[in-house]
């Protein structure tokens, strides 16, 4: 028998007020503590026990100065750890010089949701269908991890391990996640297929970025997510089309690539064999709608 | 327990709450404030949204320790006195419900829409109330009433 809760299980609840404090209570209860940003992905879990419920709740909102969206011409786009989805989507650079993550965002749950979840902590639930993956994926994001012992930035490429696990050690917090300013002259497109516009999951993910040069594939990059363990970089779909025309045989023999690397699951939402498919579909889908844009 | 102060449509509270409670059982069950309904309870249905600092919230998947500080308005906030909102008569004079249970946090998305955006398209509508659900009547008349509302708020601001 299915047990159906709708409270949550007990908790202590700590809210420090600067990261230093963060860090150490997270050593301090090593194993025994679970951070939240919006929470939005963490409530629903614990309420349905579909993870162990921690002795404590760290709650990073209280910390101040970590929801900035800071762009510099050199460093490129700096998002930090308590940023929300929606201020990333209102954000005028990220619109005008990262709009694949723009798009991406915009297509994220609901309105509610998108007011209080953030785009680190999307990426540290580590779900494959984890809407900003892929854009990130394309933008090549570099991933700032403080522990007490330091800091290191990790590639959004190595942070994926597989479903709801990432490189991130217990005593470690997502800080910022970094993007260098994307080649010039290249465009971006995201699709998500899903039954409903909004407040679903994916089916399937698609993130492009494209470096055109007179009709010529300078560079491609190409994500997807919800059709393997970890949202991914189709590289040999990317190696199939740079320096080839942008036309529709080269287009089409990607996109069959790109299928071929998905390792998707057969589940409610889909078949194993459908979300390959639709992978080939939005591939070509995507580059076409980069290239139009 | 963990105290926690917030001010719920314009009244100050000064309570101490344990720290897994949600701010939606706490309105609800500590305040009394039962026109926020309780749908899903993990943020798909939207039948608990309150505006928190200006924002559209899911109570049920905020902690109340979370709202320490915060003003929120719930449906109870929005009439004054015996005059219904704007919003609230648009949904009674073009039927926008049918069992009523979406309606408050229908309108709170409406609310929030309608402040930022006070002319709003039908696309525009639909995004936002796009974390709502409606499991009865469906959307047509909700949309009208929404429609109907943001033009008599123009005429009478």
């Amino acid at each position: 028998m299915v047990t159906f809760y709708r409270r949550l299980p007990r908790f202590d609840y700590l809210a420090p007020k600067t990261l230093d404090e963060a860090l150490s209570l997270l050593s301090q209860h090593k194993g025994k503590a679970q951070l939240i940003a919006g929470g939005t992905d963490i409530v629903p879990q614990l309420k349905g026990r579909l993870v162990k419920t921690p002795q404590y709740i760290i709650d990073l909102k209280a910390i101040p100065g970590l929801d900035y969206i800071r762009h510099d011409k050199a460093r490129g786009l700096a998002i930090g750890a308590l940023a929300t989805i929606k201020s990333v989507i209102d954000s005028p650079v990220v619109g005008e010089k990262f709009s694949v993550l723009a798009q991406a965002a915009g297509n994220m749950a609901s309105p509610q949701v998108r007011n209080r979840g953030t785009i680190a902590g999307n990426i540290c639930n580590a779900v494959p269908s984890a809407d900003s993956a892929p854009a990130l994926l394309v933008l090549e994001a570099n991933l700032k991890l403080v522990s007490p012992g330091g800091e290191r930035t990790v590639n959004i490429d190595e942070f994926f391990t597989g479903p709801n696990r990432t490189v991130l050690a217990d005593d470690e917090i997502l800080v910022e996640i970094q993007l260098p300013t994307p080649p010039p002259k290249s465009k971006g497109a995201f699709l998500k297929l899903g039954p409903r516009k909004a407040m679903d999951l994916a089916i399937v993910g698609v993130a492009v970025l494209v470096v055109p040069e007179s009709g010529k594939c300078k560079d491609i990059r190409i994500a997807l997510e919800a059709v393997a363990p970890t949202p991914i970089r189709a590289r040999q779909a990317e190696a199939v089309l740079r320096e080839q025309m942008f036309d529709e045989k080269p287009i089409a023999k990607a996109a069959q690539t790109a299928a071929s690397e998905a390792k998707p699951i057969s589940d409610h939402r889909a078949s194993a064999q459908y979300r390959r498919e639709m992978v080939e579909v939005l591939v070509k889908r995507a580059i076409e709608q980069a290239l139009r844009s | 327990m963990k105290a926690i102060r917030f001010s719920v449509n314009g009244k100050h509270y000064d309570i101490t709450v344990p720290p897994h409670r949600t701010l939606l059982e706490v309105i609800r069950e500590e305040l009394g404030l039962t026109g926020t309904k309780e749908g899903c309870g993990v943020g798909e249905c939207g039948a608990c949204t309150v505006i928190m600092d200006g924002k559209t919230v899911n109570s049920c998947l905020v902690l109340a320790a979370e709202a320490d500080g915060k003003e929120i308005t719930t449906i109870e906030g929005l009439a004054q006195g015996d005059r219904l909102h704007p919003i609230q008569q648009a949904f009674i004079d073009h039927g926008g419900f049918q069992c009523g249970f979406c309606t408050p946090g229908m309108i709170m998305s409406a609310k929030a829409l309608l402040d930022a955006n006070p002319r709003p398209s039908e696309e525009e509508i639909r995004k936002g109330i796009s974390g709502n659900f409606c499991r009865c009547t469906g959307y047509t008349k909700i949309i009208e009433s929404i429609k109907a509302a943001a033009k008599n708020m123009e005429a009478k601001p």
